[in-house]
């Protein structure tokens, strides 16, 4: 099972003065169960990308195969992949409309033409998966605050009971708390409900923390493929179209530049603390 | 000169149920006391629903104190034949653009407030001009504001700002949306628009590694300043800070860390720099 992208273009405003290829020749392949991190700098296509995914916007030209199947064939159902790929768009608490969470939450099923009994279920086990509290399920979404309301919209997409679930900033303009909570609560449905996630972030330092993998956009092309770490270590690179490293990163090259002997492909706290300790105690 | 100051600032607003009655009321802002210097640049920290964009919509009388005291560049913001001058005191940008952009031209839009504020024409497009170099948006000046990306759109709201001439500018949030390096250059937009303007700056942020150079932090939790002091002593109580649901930049978590595995480094560490210069000593 997987997502599978083919020469994959797309043009905005086609045939005008306006026109702008957004994606040029896309090749990519995720595989399931992964937990891809995708960063970019704004402009870059990673929104235009992952709309693709569930066929919100069709290419121009290539393909896109979801678990072999080519989606832009005739008679492919859009609406069964919606249901198997789940996007949660920026600012997700901004769709919110209903009465009170837990009708909000039921939105989605009810229109896969799910029985109340079985929308009230899928909803409760969403909810329960996002860790939103139980006295906040009859309460009107508006009344929650910032990161409550993400995790309802999150619930919202949960719901549908898809096999991926696609993530554009799902932590903008959240405290540092609600940052963590999401993304821990993100990891956790990875490892435990067997979810590929796609998360879109313009924190290097949560992608470090979380993505095995790390797929960088760069005016529309594949730029790099990899592992957290090795993509990294091109940290100049990635400087020239908008983007960083995480702070330790640089923190750890600048010691090595100081003729400290310690490794600079780190990328996280813990880790950064472990090797400046090896270092460190190896001089005494 | 206080640029921004308040006495027991309190701000109330009315709980109503679905008729429309009132059924309560509630405390954004409980009695805060804060003192900003002319030019001085200063970070408000919270939590989500802490209340400071509560506050920070105060200092341009979008709201106006339900008790207590705002003033603004001496004025006092409560008073309605002060709202102009107030306003043209202090600027604001907020964290989505697509709320403060109206322009079909992004020219046309960074105009908007001079040519409100009835300044003569060519100094209209000399501050056009110039607002958009500042942010590093002169080549998008003819375009049309929704063809540009979330950060390129910010970047154009700060400007719209900047040419309004303000003596203070309240920045909400304003890099919650942006890439990495767009983060870096509208912080750098904002220290340079310090330093050649001797602008007042207010920001507001979830990004700790935004105010490691600021004055002064204030720190708020539920409608009160719960935290008052330099970067330095803030981002030294790194529990008290966690409790408040924030959190310190990474070179002072890493330090702090380091120090508690035994190694003898100082307190309050912002900069990736200083940290650096500690270790090489140490080995």
């Amino acid at each position: 099972m997987s997502i599978k992208l083919e020469h994959l273009n797309y043009i905005y405003s086609q045939g005008t003065a306006y026109e702008k290829k957004a994606l040029k020749d896309i090749c990519l392949e995720i595989p399931h169960g992964e937990f891809v991190g995708i960063i970019g700098h704004t402009g870059s296509g990673k929104s235009t990308l992952i709309q693709h995914l569930n066929g919100l916007i069709r290419a121009a030209s290539g393909e896109l195969y979801y678990n072999g199947e080519n989606i832009y064939q005739e008679g492919y159902s859009m609406k069964e992949l919606r249901g198997e790929v789940g996007l949660v768009f920026q600012y997700p608490e901004h769709q919110l409309f209903e009465i009170d969470v837990m009708t909000d939450v039921c939105f989605g099923p009810k229109n896969q033409g799910l029985s109340r009994e079985e929308c009230q279920d899928r909803a409760l086990e969403a909810l329960r998966l996002v860790g939103l509290k139980e006295k906040y399920y009859k309460v009107s979404p508006f009344e929650l605050s910032g990161g409550q309301k993400r995790r309802v919209a999150i619930a919202g997409v949960l719901a549908m009971r898809p096999k991926v679930l696609v993530l554009d900033e799902p932590t903008a303009g959240l405290d540092p708390r609600g940052r963590d909570d999401i993304l821990d609560q993100i990891a956790y449905l990875h490892k435990e409900s067997d979810l590929t996630v796609i998360l879109v972030s313009h924190s290097m330092e949560d992608i470090a923390r979380y993505a095995d993998r790390l797929i960088v956009m760069n005016k529309g092309t594949v730029m790099y493929n990899d592992t957290p770490k090795k993509v990294f270590e091109h940290y100049r690179e990635l400087e020239a179209v908008g983007l960083a490293a995480p702070q330790v990163t640089y923190i750890m090259h600048d010691l090595a530049g100081r003729g400290l002997k310690v490794r600079t492909d780190v990328t996280t706290v813990s880790e950064a603390a472990d090797e400046i300790m090896r270092v460190v105690s190896q001089y005494k | 000169m206080d640029m921004v100051q308040t006495e027991k600032l309190v701000f109330e607003y009315e709980k109503r149920d679905e008729e429309g009655n009132v059924i309560g009321t509630s405390r954004a802002i409980d009695e805060v006391d804060i003192d900003v210097k002319e030019g001085q640049f200063i970070a408000i920290l919270g939590h989500n629903g802490s209340g400071k964009s509560t506050l920070a919509k105060h200092i341009n009388a979008i709201l106006v104190p339900t008790e207590g005291t705002m003033w603004v560049n001496g004025r006092n913001t409560s008073v309605p034949e002060e709202l102009w001058n107030v306003r043209q005191s202090a600027g604001m940008v907020f964290q989505n653009p697509d709320n403060q952009i109206i322009g079909t031209v992004v020219e046309e839009d960074v105009g908007f407030g001079p040519e409100n504020l009835g300044v003569p024409t060519d100094e209209i497009w000399q501050r056009v001009e110039e607002s958009l170099k500042a942010v590093g948006m002169i080549e998008y000046r003819h375009h049309s504001p929704n063809k540009l990306s979330g950060g390129q759109k910010q970047r154009v709201a700060i400007a719209g700002v900047v040419a309004m001439e303000p003596k203070c500018i309240v920045l909400d949030e304003p890099t919650a949306m942006l890439d990495p390096v767009g983060r870096k250059e509208v912080l750098k937009t904002v220290q340079k628009l310090r330093e050649q303007k001797k602008v007042t700056v207010i920001l507001i942020t979830h990004y700790m590694e935004e105010v490691v150079d600021a004055d002064k932090i204030y720190v708020m939790d539920h409608g009160h300043v719960v935290m008052e002091g330099t970067p330095g002593e803030i981002f030294s109580r790194v529990d008290e800070l966690k409790s408040y649901r924030l959190d310190v930049p990474q070179v002072t978590l890493l330090a702090d860390e380091l120090r508690k595995r035994g190694l003898k480094i100082p307190e309050g560490i912002l900069r990736k720099e200083e940290l650096v210069e500690v270790l090489c000593r140490l080995s």
